[in-house]
Parts: C-alpha cells; structure tokens; sequence
C-alpha cells in the first residue's frame, strides 16, 4: 500500500518547475482563452485527464490534480524525467530479464528447440521461454498500475501497438525486452524519426517482419565490400554474399532474395498509411533499401547489423526521390528520412494520436492541428501531444466520456481504482489475455484495435462483468479490498454510505439514476421487485463487484 | 453504429415495457423478405493470412507449378509425400487426406483461381474486402454476414422470439464480417458463456444492463443476458461427439468442435464462424511436411471431424473456406511465398456439386499470371458467396449483401 498510495511530494515539488516553463510558453492570455473554451467542468477536466493521460483514478489522485491544477499536472505528465519513479523501477527490478541484452537471454535462458534431445531440459527450456515473456507482461501490467510516470506507460503502450511485434514468432521473445527498453521508452515522447529509426533496427522488428531475411536478389548488383571488391563477377558475389546470409543462423543456410514484408508495412502501417499515396513499386524500392539490415546470429547474438554484401545496389525510385546506386545503410536511412516527413505521415500518426486520447470519431479540425504540429516541429511526439491536451477538443463534452476501455485499460483501471499493489505474478497479465488482449500476443502488424465498437461484444460484456467480479472477491493477487484504504473506511458504514463511497472511488461520482438504484437496494427492475430483494444483499464486496461490472466502468 | 443503436434502443424500450424485442426485429427486418427456410446453418472459416493455395489445391498437371516452385512444390501424385490426386490435373496437399474420403462422398466442392478483384496485397485492406464483401471500397460499414441477418429477418412463422444464438463467432472480438446492425455472438468457448455469481447478483447485474439506455455498451449487455439464460437452458455442452469424430485439440479444432454441439442443440444457430491463423507463410513454408503442413493437418483434420460428427446434419449444413488472397506463384527467396493474388476455397456440404474442382484454371506460365507473378483470377469471391446464400440459405436476392455486384457467372458448386 504504502508504495503506491505515498504522497506526491516530490513529483510536486517537481511540478514547480514544471509550471514555470509552461506558463512560459503559452502566456496567461492564451491560457484563459483555451480554458473558456472548454465545455467540461473543472471537476470533468481533471477526471479526463486521469481517464486518458493515466490509466485512470488510484484512490486520492482525483483530489491531488485538482490541487495542483490540471493543466500543470498535463505538463508535469508531458515530462516524465521531471517525476520520481523509483519505487516503480524498484519493483520491476524483480524481474531479471528485463534489464538483459538478447544475448545474454539467449546465453541463459536456452531455447526450447536446442534442447529437443533432452526432455528434461526440453522443459525447463520451455518454463525459462515462457519466463521471458510473462516477466514482459507482469512488469507492463505494474508500471501501468503503479508508476507516476502514467503518460510515459500510455505512450510506451501506444508506441508498442503501433509497432507492434508478435512474441511467438521464433526467437522473438528474447528480443522483446530490448525492444521496449531500447526502442521504444526513450522515444515515446520524443521524436518519430528517431523512434521510427530505433524500430528499424531492432532485432525484434527486423526478425517480426522479416527484414532480417532480406537480402538482393541474385540477379541484381550486391553492395561490393572491402572483401570481394574486385574480385571478380557476379557468381562470386553472389557466393561470398550467400556464405555471409549462412552464417547468420545456426540452422541450415536459407535460400536468398527479397522479402517485402517489413517495406510494405513500414508504409502501410508504421508511417504513410494505407491511403498514403505509395504504390507496388515504392513497396519494392523501400524492401531493395532495406536489404542487409539483418540481425546478426539472431540465435545466439541478436544485435542489429548492416551487411553490405546482401544490400541491393542498383539505383532506386522511391516515392519520387532517387536513392542513388553503390550506397549502403544510407539507402534504408534515406527512405526513413522521406516517409518520416511526408504530410500522409504526419496525418496518419496524428489521427491515430486523437482516436487514441480524444474519440473514435476523429475531430478533422484537431488532427489538422495536430498534423500540423508534427510537420512544424520536425515530428516532435511531446508536441503533438500537447496540442491534443491543450485542445477545446480534448475538454469537449463530446469526447467526455467517450471512449470504451480496451481490456488492458479495463483491468490496469479496475486495479488503481481499488488501490491495489501491483501484482508480481503473471495472473494480471493471464486475465487480459483472457478478455482479448495478450500482452504482445496480437499476431498481424496491425496491432489492437483503437475503437470501442471492436471491443464490445456479447461475449466481451461477460467476460468483463467476470472480471470485476473476481476483483471484488479477492482473487486478483494484489487487490484486497480490506487493504483499500476506502474500503477499510466504508467497511462499517451504512449501506447508503457504502454506495455513495463506492461511486465516487470506482466510477468517478459519476452512476446513472438506474445503477444507483441498482446498488443501493438491489431492485431489479426488469423482475419488478421493488422491494423483496433490497437490503438483502449486504457486503462491500458486492457492491465493488456490481461496480466494477457495470456499464459505466467500461468507459473512460 | 447509428443504426445499431436504434435498433438496439428500441428493442430494449420494448424489453423494459415487458414485450418480446422479436416482435420489432420481425417488424425492422422481416418486411418484403423471402419466407426463410428453417434449420439451414453456413459455417464460414476463415484462414488468415493469405493460404497457398497452390499448396493446398495442387495444379500438378500444370508444368508451370514444378517451374515455379523447385524447393516447395507438393510432388506429382504417385510419388512419395505426393498430391493426392483429385482429376488428374489437381490434388489436395498431401496434409489434407482428410478431407479425401469426404471428396470421395462428392462432400467437397473446391473452387480454384478465386478471390477478390482488389489488387491490394495487404492483409487487412483483403481481409477488409472480403469481410465488409466490397472490395476496393473502404468505410463499408458493416460485414456482408450481418447484412445477411439484417435483410433476410428472423422466422416470421416462428412462435419462439428470435435466437441470440442466430450468428455465433468463436473469436475474443466480433469478426468484420459479423459486425453490424443485426445481433450477433463473439465467444471464446462455451463453457466461458457464463457469468461467475450468484443468482441474486446476476440479476442485478443484469439490471445495471437493462436500463433503457441507448448505447453500444448497455445494448451489448442486454443482449448478453438474454444469451446467457438461453444458453444455459440449451446446454449443448451435453451433445458429445459422434460417429468417433476426431477434432484436434487446437484452438481451431476445438471452435468446430463446439459449432457442432451448438447445431445439435438446435439453439436458431444459422451462421457460425471461426478463423484460424498461421497462413502468411513468407519463410521457411516447407513442402509435403513443415510449416503450412502442420497448418494443413490441423485445418483439414478438424474440417473433417466437424462433418463426421454431424452425421446426416450435413444435409442442412454448408461449410465455406475463405482466405484474403493467394500467394506468389514463384517461391520466394526464403523457402516462403510473397503475397499474391487468386486463392483457393472449398464449399462443404451434403448438398454441394462435389467430386470436382470448380473455377476455370488460368493456368502458371509466364504470360498466364497476374502482374507476372501470382494466379490469375477467374472467380469473384461474391460469386461463389453469393451463391451459396441464394442456394444454401434460401434467399432470393442477394444485392444488398454484395452492392455494386452483379454476378454474371454462376460457380456451380451448388
């Protein structure tokens, strides 16, 4: 409890800071002229920060932003070097794997499929795989319900859907912590070349789209290198570049040529969007460009590595500019460097952006402003984010409310809701998968979907109502409502009280006529009961449960 | 969504006056519809990632294939791990033997050379395409299966109030191709369709749903509780399985497995779904064993369980595979195939023209492919769709399902 529930003191005391240079940047006047035009309350901002800047409330957070005031809490959020987070890199430090390069993983956790002849090894290879994946899924799950940093965990989840990887494929798993490490938080609120630059040579986006087996086709030019310049014709290229491409695995060497799978994605979902205005041959230019960026031993190293004798040397058209003959890493650089400044792109990242923090139904007039903010600044995350909190758009009424809660945030929301620890067991993580969300586990490049509709199901309702459920009783490791801090206080309330307590902790003060009804008395109006069942249903417990369940709390 | 939530909101202004929502879906949905015909049930499958199907649906007669494929091609029937020969000219992957002996009973009408005219080889704008059944045009709302269930409305001479269990999918999140206006189920098993409390508390829950509200998630609720109770008084969990069926014990197996047990059950089941992953074969595919082998052996032996354990229900039962779209003709560089072009699918039933492979065969030498790299087309997926509704599911027109398409061919597979 105490890790969690401490108080902001040095994040506040940060915030001081924090203010000065916002304040610095927007003027006083442009301040009130954003604030008059907001439709939402002083009470709804601060809610609708909590609901979409963090994964939702934790008991006292509501009652700490509104003291700081909401537009310095954004800012504060907007830089998260500025806010203590010790006590979350202390717990995630239970977690070995999480701070190890591939190779030591591939070093100390061996592959299952190297230990076939063993079977004793064979599963403890299996229990240590698995081990790096689950340890992936807890710590998300914790920072997401722990860390003060939550902007930070929303962006890193964001960035890690947008360019998402799938741990099942092959070696993918040891790649992942790297990935998120070294890839994705440095640059989740910094600038999209440099994130979309770190993606690219990763070993687990090389490996997950194929890159790393991309090689030139054997009857076009290689890359001539120190070893074979001048030594002779193409055949022996072709040789020297096909020993190299075998000497990458440790498996029995792969035929040659290209693959397109990481070219076309990278335009398709990663930058321009499907609607980008790129065609068949831009695919192919971006895949010849890509060639030799390869992961090297991906088995037993997995570190990225430009290999000149598989790059693709002819010359190149892509999107209009031409990527000249004999380059090397330049060629894959260039192309990041032309899709990371295409207008398609800055569209594309900014109307994902504001379906993300506004609503599914995109405001035009915002993702133009945010657009236009990304080209301004050179792709600059952070400042694109603050044209969206800054925006009438985000405070609107329209947008209050408006989004469905995927089942990570459902979960992560329901956890801070009742002030629970995080959980250092992979349950949390097993839950979402089971209502639809395996951390890491979406197969196709295209991620998780943003809007709600994708969401709710029939079977989706039920498996969520479950969810809460098993919050209330007790059986999420970490969630104990005798530990919640209001629970304790409401424990021996009346029940009125209890509802009343449990709508302002869980659903924000914000219940319906009819599910207020609901959980004070436990009428049923469609058994038209009005008063056999009330009263009878005692206990927190159920009313938590019924909470947690209910319509309202699937919203954020 | 604007509709659904009219529809929604309606039905459950109705369902808090006391009155049965089948009267207004029957009044939205049923006017100037054909008389439905009972008990037909349209099983779709869904293989993403784009099958090989020149994998799958072998064209070993086709001298081309050998050309193109020197290290996965599926050898000639006759040799060791070869097709399994279907005409003379085509034959299944060698993984798919189980589906032989239903070939042999004229069960299994394969279609080759058929998929949609979109020229996109991305994933999900094919996936897109044949889910919303409007290729090349983006933003349709919802999936052409739900158009089905919207436009052909429920059993007008049925006494009994529409079935919730009308379209089940066996999938965490509601398909493409079931989303829309008409009520459909997404589960993730039987067993899972419950929910964990006690009765008392369930009520109340149910009640937190059935406010009168209009939105998509008290309508979702609504409607849960409705199929839970239902479901529950059904049990079709205690249909075992039949005729010694063998499903496999994978996900997939273990979707058609319960679709079995949801058609016994006799619960209004008319359209059920299942999609299976690990198509996208780019590396390392393998030939007669490996990679899209094992995929094979799973996908054909649970197809194959299905049938067996339906029994004579096949004759009111029709299976239909899809997949986006086929892949390269020539293999590629890694022992994988490219995103292609036309595919392959296969119509399952006990009243399918089976024992042939349907859709003209364009042929794999060079000037034969598409862009010079993939199968030709010959078959529009909505003609081989569309027929199969007209047929199948006894629905006269079928222009709502597929606007904008006039099919001018006939498939034949029924």
């Amino acid at each position: 409890m105490r890790l969690i529930s401490r108080p902001l003191a040095t994040a506040l005391a940060l915030a001081a800071t924090a203010v000065a240079c916002s304040a610095a940047h927007s003027g006083p006047a442009r301040v009130a002229a954003e604030q008059g035009a907001r439709e939402q309350t002083a009470d709804e901002q601060v809610k609708q920060a909590l609901n979409r800047l963090a994964f939702g409330a934790r008991p006292g957070d509501v009652e700490r932003v509104r003291a700081m005031g909401v537009d310095k809490w954004i800012a504060l959020q907007l830089s998260p070097q500025k806010i203590d987070d010790r006590p979350t890199e202390q717990f995630v430090s239970r977690f070995p794997t999480l701070a190890m390069s591939p190779a030591k993983l591939l070093e100390d956790y061996p592959q299952p499929q190297q230990q076939l002849r063993d079977s004793v090894k064979l599963k403890e290879a299996r229990r240590l795989s698995q081990q790096l994946l689950t340890e992936m899924q807890t710590a998300k799950v914790a920072r997401a319900v722990m860390s003060d940093r939550q902007l930070e965990e929303v962006m890193v989840d964001f960035w890690e859907n947008h360019f998402t990887v799938f741990a099942g494929k092959g070696p993918e798993r040891y790649y992942l912590s790297q990935y998120e490490r070294e890839s994705i938080r440095p640059h989740a609120l910094g600038k999209f070349r440099d994130l979309l630059g770190a993606v690219a040579k990763s070993p687990a986006m090389l490996y997950y789209l194929d890159n790393w087996e991309s090689t030139v086709e054997a009857d076009r030019p290689a890359l001539v290198t120190r070893a074979n310049r001048g030594a002779g014709n193409a055949r022996r290229r072709f040789t020297m570049a096909r020993a190299a491409a075998a000497r990458d695995t440790t498996k029995k060497p792969r035929t040659r040529g290209l693959n397109e799978n990481y070219g076309r994605e990278l335009l398709e979902l990663h930058t321009l969007g499907v609607d980008g205005g790129y065609s068949q041959a831009d695919v192919l230019s971006a895949a010849r460009a890509f060639t030799g960026w390869t992961v090297e031993k991906p088995r037993e190293n997995g570190t990225f590595v430009f290999r000149p004798a598989l790059h693709d040397a002819g010359e190149k058209i892509f999107l209009g500019h031409t990527l000249a003959a004999n380059r090397g890493i330049e060629d894959g650089e260039q192309v990041l460097d032309i899709v990371a400044t295409q207008p398609a792109t800055a569209r594309f990242i900014a109307s994902k952006l504001v379906r993300r923090f506004v609503s599914d139904s995109v405001p035009p007039a915002l993702v133009d402003r945010v657009a236009a903010t990304f080209t301004r600044t050179d792709g600059d995350i952070r400042a694109c984010l603050r044209t969206i909190f800054t925006s009438p758009e985000f405070f609107s009424r329209a947008a209050y409310k408006a989004k469905v809660k995927s089942p990570y945030e459902l979960v992560v929301s329901a956890l801070r809701a009742v002030g629970a620890h995080p959980d250092s067991t992979p349950r949390t993580a097993q839950m979402i998968a089971k209502l639809g969300e395996p951390l890491y586990g979406h197969l196709a490049p295209n991620g998780y979907p943003e809007r709600g509709d994708a969401w709710i199901n029939t079977g989706a309702i039920l498996a969520r109502i479950n969810f809460g459920l098993l919050v209330a009783t007790g059986r999420v490791p970490g969630a104990s409502l005798a530990e919640w801090t209001d629970g304790h206080e409401l424990a021996s309330l009346s029940r009125d009280a209890q509802v009343d307590g449990v709508i302002k902790a869980i659903l924000g003060g914000e219940a319906s006529p009819d599910t207020r009804r609901v959980l004070e008395s436990g009428i049923n109006p469609m058994a038209g009961d009005s008063t056999a069942n009330a009263t009878k249903h005692g206990g927190l417990e159920t009313i938590v449960g019924l909470a947690l369940g209910a319509p309202e709390f699937q919203r954020r | 969504m604007q509709r659904r939530v009219f529809l929604k909101s309606g039905a459950l202004a109705l369902v808090t006056m006391g009155l049965s929502p089948t009267f207004l879906r029957r009044m939205v949905y049923a006017q100037g519809m054909p008389t439905p015909q009972k008990g037909k049930v349209l099983i779709c499958l869904f293989q993403r990632g784009a099958a090989d199907a020149l994998n799958i649906v072998v064209p070993h007669g086709d001298a081309s294939y050998y050309a193109l494929r020197p290290s996965i091609a599926i050898a000639r029937p006759g040799s060791a791990d070869g097709a399994i020969d279907l005409d003379g000219f085509f034959g299944l992957h060698p993984a798919m033997a189980p589906l032989k002996p239903l070939w042999d009973r004229g069960l299994v009408a394969p279609v080759h050379a058929v998929g949609s005219p979109s020229s996109t080889r991305s994933h999900f704008d094919a996936q897109d395409y044949m889910e919303s059944g409007t290729p090349d045009v983006k933003g349709t709302p919802d999936g052409w299966l739900n158009r089905f269930l919207a436009t052909k409305g429920t059993c007008a001479e049925c006494a009994v109030p529409a079935s919730p269990f009308r379209a089940v999918a066996f999938a965490q999140q509601t398909p493409r191709i079931m989303e829309g206006p008409a009520p459909t189920i997404a589960m993730s098993s039987l067993d899972d369709f419950t929910i964990r409390a006690t009765g008392s508390d369930v009520q109340r829950l149910e009640a937190l749903y059935r406010t009168g509200s209009a939105d998509l998630i008290h309508g979702a609720g609504a409607e849960t509780f409705d199929a839970v109770k239902m479901l529950k008084a059904a049990n079709p969990q205690r249909y075992a399985v039949e005729h010694e069926a063998q499903y496999p014990k994978s996900p997939f197996g273990q979707s058609l497995r319960q679709i079995a047990q949801l058609v016994k059950a006799e619960v209004g089941l008319e359209i059920a779904f299942a999609d299976v992953g690990g198509w996208d074969t780019h590396v390392n595919q393998g030939g007669a064993t490996g990679q899209l082998a094992n995929r094979l052996g799973d996908f054909a032996q649970s197809i194959a369980a299905l049938v067996t354990d339906l029994g004579d229900r096949m004759d009111d039962v029709v299976i239909m595979t899809m997949s986006e779209f086929g892949r390269m003709a020539k293999q590629n560089g890694n022992g994988g195939t490219d995103h292609g072009h036309a595919g392959a699918l296969f119509v399952i039933g006990g009243h399918v023209r089976g024992h042939q492979v349907h859709g003209r065969w364009p042929g794999l030498a060079p000037e034969q492919l598409n862009e010079g790299r993939d199968l030709a087309l010959t078959t529009d997926f909505r003609t081989v769709f569309s027929e199969v509704v007209r047929r199948h599911l006894g629905m006269a027109r079928t222009d709502a399902l597929f606007p904008g398409f006039t099919s001018v061919a006939t498939a034949g597979v029924m």
